[in-house]
C-alpha cells in the first residue's frame, strides 16, 4: 500500500516472451468471466513472467475482460505482487517480531550495506532481490532469512554476508 | 477407495489405531516395535530434518530393521528453536537438534540396544541435566492439549492416522445424529471464543448465520494468520490439517451451507500443500464433497491463497479478496452472518477455533467448559517467542498465569546478566506487559485489564536489552504499512504516529511529542473503519502506560536506557565497567575495536559503523 509510480505508458518490455504471453492468454481464457478470479489469475501470470508490468496487466485485462483500473488495483494492494524486474534470488529477511527482537533488523540492515541497495529493491546486476517479510511464522527459530525457497534459520548478521554469497 | 459409510469409518479407526499402539505404550503390531516420529514442520524442515529423516530410513534399511522400526514424519511439533526434533515410541524419548551424522550412532546405540544417546536428549537450561522423556520436559509437561491433540503423533499426511485418532467421529456424529440447533447448543454450551483474536462467542455467531435468510451460505476458515510472532495455526494446518476440515464440516451442517474456504497466506507453502492432501483425500473418502457418509449431505471446500496483506485478516477484508478485489474492509452492520461473501450469510473463524470443534462435539459442550475460567473456556495456544529459553507452541488452560507460562514453561531468560522488561501479547493490537503484571491470568478479561489483548496468541518475551519506544515505533511501522489506506484517521494518523516514534528514536523528540501521540492514538481509535486502525495505537499506548520514563529518557535526556537506539548511543567504552574480556574487540566485523589483554577495549570512530555487534557481545554494559 504505497507509492505513486510512474505511469508513463510503455511498450511490452523485452523481457516477456511471445510465449509467455500466449501462457498469460491461456490462463486468462481458461477464468474468463470467474467471479474471484483476478488474484488466483495475477498469481500464475506473475509466477510465468515474474513480475506484472503495466503492460502485461493491460493484456491481462483485456482477455479477462475487466477493465485496468481493477487489475491495477489488485496488484498495487498486495505486497505478492511485483511490479518491477526482479533479482535471479529473492532474499527475504523475516521482520517478524520475534525476528526483530533477536537481531532481524541488524541483519537487513548488514544485507542493505552489503548489496548496497536499500530493501525492495534488486541490484543492478539482477542478482538479488531483497525484500522484508512480516513474519513467515517460523518465530521458534529466530531470525529467518528465506533466500529463495530456502528457510534459514537463527541468521545472524555476522553470518548473513557469507550466506547470501553463497547465491549465485 | 470409494466413499466410506460410518461402519467403515469405525473398521479404518480400529485398524489404525491398532497400528499407532506403539505410541501409547502398547505391542506394536506384528513384528514393529519401534515409531521414530521425526518433526517435518517449517522450523525443523529449516534445520535439515527431511535429510535426517532419509539417513535414517536408510540406516534402518541397511540394517535390515525395516520390519521392526518405522519412521514416520510428523507435523510441526510446536518445540521449533531445538529442531529438528524426533519422539521415539513406546519409551516417548524426545531427541533434539538431530543431524545427519548422529544417525548411525542413534540407530546402533537406541534403535539396536536399547541405550539412547545422551548427548542428543534434550538439556534444561536451568538445571543443565538431560530430561529424557518427553512427558517430564517442564515445556511439554505443563501443556494440556486440545487443539494441538494429535501434535507429535501422527504422519499428518494420512487421513487413516487422523481416523485412527478419533478423527472424523465428530463429523460423523454431528451429521448423524444431531440437528443444527443440536450442534450450535453444543457450541454456546462450551463457551467458546474465537481463537483469532476478538474473542466473539462462537456459538452465537453461527446462531447467527443459522437463522439468516438464504439458500446460499459460506463457512470460511481464517489462515491469514498475518500477526508478527504468531504461528499456530501454521503449525495446526500443517501437522492436524484434518482437525480444520472436519471443524468446517459440522459448521455447515449448523448453517445449511455447501460450499467453503480456507483463506490462507502464500507464505505458507507446507501448510496449504498439507491442507490441499487433507482436502484430496476426505474427497476421496467421501467426507468432503456429495453426499458425506450417505448421510444426503454435501459440503465443497477449496483453497483460497492470499497475497500478502496484513488487513485481509480482518473478516470483511478478507470476504473481498476472495471475491478478487482490493481486500479492504467495510463497515459493519451488516455483519457477516447476514451478508457476508458475495453478499450471502457467512461465518468465519479462525484455524485454532476450527481445530476445537470436533472435540467440542465429540466430547460434549459441558466437557469444554469444564476448563478454564468463568468468561474463558477450553484452552489457548500461545507462541512463545523472543528472550526465552524455550521458544514454542504452548498449549495452556485459559486462566493459567503469565508468570507460569514465562517461567516455568519457558523456563526464564536466556542471558544470565539480562533482566525481563516485558512481555508483548497480542501483536500488533496488543500491548506489553511489565514484571509488577505477571501474575495475570491468561484470559480475555484479564489480559484486557493489564492494557494488553488476548489477540491470536503472540507471546514475546523481551530482555532489558529491549527498548520500548523502539517496540512501539516497530508495531507503529508494522500498523502503517499494513493500512489498506480506506480511512484517512488509520492512513493518515499512523503516519503521523510513526514520524513522532522515528524522531523520538533519532534523538530528536520533545516532550510535546509524548502528548501529541496520546491524541494522535485516541482519535485513530475512535474513527478507523476496522480492527487494524481501532487497536493499532494500543502498543504505544501501553507502553506509555508502564514505560513513560523510558519516553522521557529519549527526549529529555537524550538516552536509550536499553542501549538500542543508535542514533543515542556514542559507542565509548566505560573504562571502570571494562572487565578487558576482549569479546568486544573478536567480534568487531570491522576492526574497530583495540584491546590488549588486562587493558580496557577503545573503540575507533572512524571505523566504526554502529552495528552493535559490540553491544550485544558485552556482558557488563561496558559500552555506551
Amino acid at each position: 500500500m504505497s507509492l505513486a509510480h510512474d505511469l508513463t505508458p510503455v511498450s511490452m518490455p523485452e523481457d516477456v516472451t511471445p510465449e509467455m504471453l500466449a501462457g498469460i492468454d491461456e490462463i486468462c481464457a481458461a477464468n474468463r468471466g470467474k467471479p474471484g478470479a483476478l488474484i488466483p489469475v495475477l498469481q500464475k501470470c506473475q509466477e510465468l513472467v515474474g513480475y506484472l508490468p503495466v503492460p502485461v496487466q493491460e493484456h491481462i485485462a483485456d482477455k479477462l475482460g475487466v477493465p485496468g483500473q481493477e487489475v491495477f488495483g489488485v496488484t498495487t494492494f498486495y505486497s505478492f505482487f511485483s511490479m518491477k524486474p526482479r533479482g535471479r534470488h529473492t532474499i527475504r529477511v523475516c521482520m517478524g517480531t520475534a525476528c526483530y527482537v533477536r537481531g532481524g533488523k541488524e541483519v537487513l540492515e548488514r544485507l542493505e550495506r552489503h548489496l548496497n541497495i536499500p530493501v525492495d529493491t534488486t541490484t543492478e546486476d539482477r542478482r538479488f532481490t531483497l525484500e522484508q517479510v512480516r513474519c513467515l511464522g517460523a518465530c521458534g527459530v529466530a531470525p529467518v532469512v528465506v533466500a529463495d525457497q530456502d528457510t534459514h534459520r537463527k541468521v545472524m548478521a555476522d553470518k548473513i554476508v557469507d550466506l547470501v554469497e553463497s547465491y549465485e | 477407495m470409494s466413499h466410506i459409510s460410518i461402519s467403515d469409518l469405525g473398521e479404518i479407526q480400529q485398524r489404525s489405531e491398532r497400528a499407532q499402539a506403539l505410541r501409547h505404550g502398547q505391542p506394536g503390531v506384528g513384528s514393529q516395535r519401534m515409531h521414530l516420529l521425526i518433526c517435518g514442520g517449517t522450523g525443523c524442515q529449516a534445520a535439515g530434518s527431511l535429510a535426517v529423516m532419509n539417513a535414517l530410513r536408510a540406516e534402518i534399511a541397511k540394517q535390515g530393521l525395516e520390519e521392526e522400526i518405522a519412521v514416520v514424519e510428523t507435523g510441526c511439533n510446536g518445540f521449533c528453536a531445538l529442531g529438528p526434533v524426533m519422539v521415539t515410541y513406546p519409551e516417548g524419548i524426545f531427541y533434539v537438534n538431530l543431524e545427519e551424522s548422529d544417525v548411525a550412532e542413534l540407530v546402533e546405540s537406541h534403535c539396536k540396544n536399547g541405550e539412547p544417546v545422551e548427548r542428543l536428549l534434550y538439556k534444561d537450561p536451568s538445571t543443565k541435566k538431560r530430561i529424557p522423556h518427553m512427558r517430564d520436559i517442564p515445556f511439554f509437561a505443563l501443556q494440556r492439549l486440545i487443539a494441538l491433540k494429535n501434535r507429535s503423533m501422527l504422519d499428518a499426511e494420512s487421513i487413516d492416522e487422523y481416523i485412527g485418532r478419533g478423527g472424523y467421529q465428530g463429523m460423523a456424529k454431528a451429521l448423524k445424529e444431531m440437528s443444527p440447533e443440536d450442534i450450535v447448543a453444543e457450541v454456546k454450551k462450551s463457551g467458546l471464543r474465537g481463537r483469532g483474536g476478538a474473542g466473539f462467542p462462537t456459538g452465537l455467531k453461527w446462531e447467527f448465520c443459522q437463522k439468516a435468510v438464504g439458500d446460499t451460505k459460506y463457512v470460511l476458515c481464517n489462515a491469514d494468520e498475518g500477526d508478527p510472532g504468531a504461528f499456530m495455526d501454521r503449525s495446526i494446518l500443517e501437522a492436524d490439517p484434518h482437525s480444520v476440515v472436519e471443524g468446517m464440516v459440522i459448521a455447515a451442517k449448523a448453517i445449511g451451507s455447501h460450499h467453503g474456504y480456507v483463506y490462507c497466506r502464500a507464505e505458507y507453502p507446507l501448510a496449504v500443500h498439507r491442507l490441499q492432501l487433507a482436502i484430496d483425500q476426505a474427497k476421496q473418502y467421501g467426507l468432503l464433497g456429495e453426499n458425506i457418509l450417505d448421510t444426503g449431505f454435501d459440503f465443497d471446500l477449496r483453497i483460497y491463497q492470499g497475497a500478502g496483506a496484513f488487513v485481509c485478516g480482518e473478516e470483511t477484508a478478507l470476504m473481498r479478496s476472495i471475491e478478487g478485489k482490493r481486500g479492504m474492509p467495510r463497515p459493519r452492520p451488516p455483519f457477516p452472518a447476514q451478508a457476508g461473501l458475495w453478499n450471502k450469510p457467512t461465518i468465519l473463524n479462525n484455524v485454532e477455533t476450527w481445530a476445537n470443534i470436533a472435540q467440542i462435539i465429540t466430547n460434549g459442550g459441558d466437557w469444554y467448559a469444564s476448563i478454564g475460567t468463568e468468561g474463558s473456556k477450553g484452552t489457548k495456544v500461545f507462541a512463545l517467542t523472543g528472550h526465552v529459553n524455550n521458544i514454542g507452541l504452548v498449549e495452556v488452560p485459559m486462566g493459567t498465569p503469565l508468570r507460569t507460562i514465562i517461567y516455568e514453561i519457558g523456563e526464564g531468560i536466556p542471558k544470565k546478566h539480562r533482566k525481563f522488561k516485558a512481555v508483548q501479547l497480542g501483536g500488533p493490537s496488543g500491548g506489553c506487559i511489565p514484571e509488577e503484571h505477571l501474575d495475570t491470568l491468561c484470559d480475555y478479561e484479564d489480559i484486557a485489564k493489564a492494557g494488553a489483548i488476548m489477540g491470536s496468541g503472540g507471546m514475546i518475551v523481551m530482555d532489558d536489552s529491549t527498548c520500548m519506544v523502539d517496540m512501539a515505533r516497530f508495531f507503529m511501522e508494522f500498523v502503517q504499512d499494513e493500512s489498506c489506506g480506506k480511512c484517512t484517521p488509520c492512513r493518515e494518523g499512523t503516519r503521523r504516529m510513526l514520524q513522532i516514534l522515528e524522531k523520538i528514536t533519532e534523538g530528536k523528540g520533545v516532550p510535546e511529542d509524548i502528548d501529541t501521540l496520546e491524541e494522535l492514538a485516541e482519535m485513530i481509535q475512535q474513527g478507523s473503519l476496522c480492527g487494524l486502525g481501532q487497536t493499532g495505537p494500543n502498543p504505544v499506548l501501553s507502553t506509555l502506560r508502564y514505560f513513560r520514563d523510558e519516553y522521557m529518557a529519549h527526549v529529555v535526556d537524550k538516552k536509550c536506557p536499553a542501549r538500542s537506539c543508535v542514533a543515542l548511543l556514542e559507542f565509548k567504552v566505560d573504562v571502570d565497567k571494562c572487565k578487558q574480556c576482549g569479546l568486544c574487540f573478536k567480534n568487531c566485523p570491522v576492526d574497530a575495536i583495540s584491546w590488549k589483554k588486562k587493558e580496557p577495549a577503545s573503540i575507533d570512530l572512524d571505523k566504526c559503523i554502529k552495528c552493535k555487534t559490540c553491544l550485544d557481545n558485552c556482558k557488563y554494559d561496558a559500552i555506551y
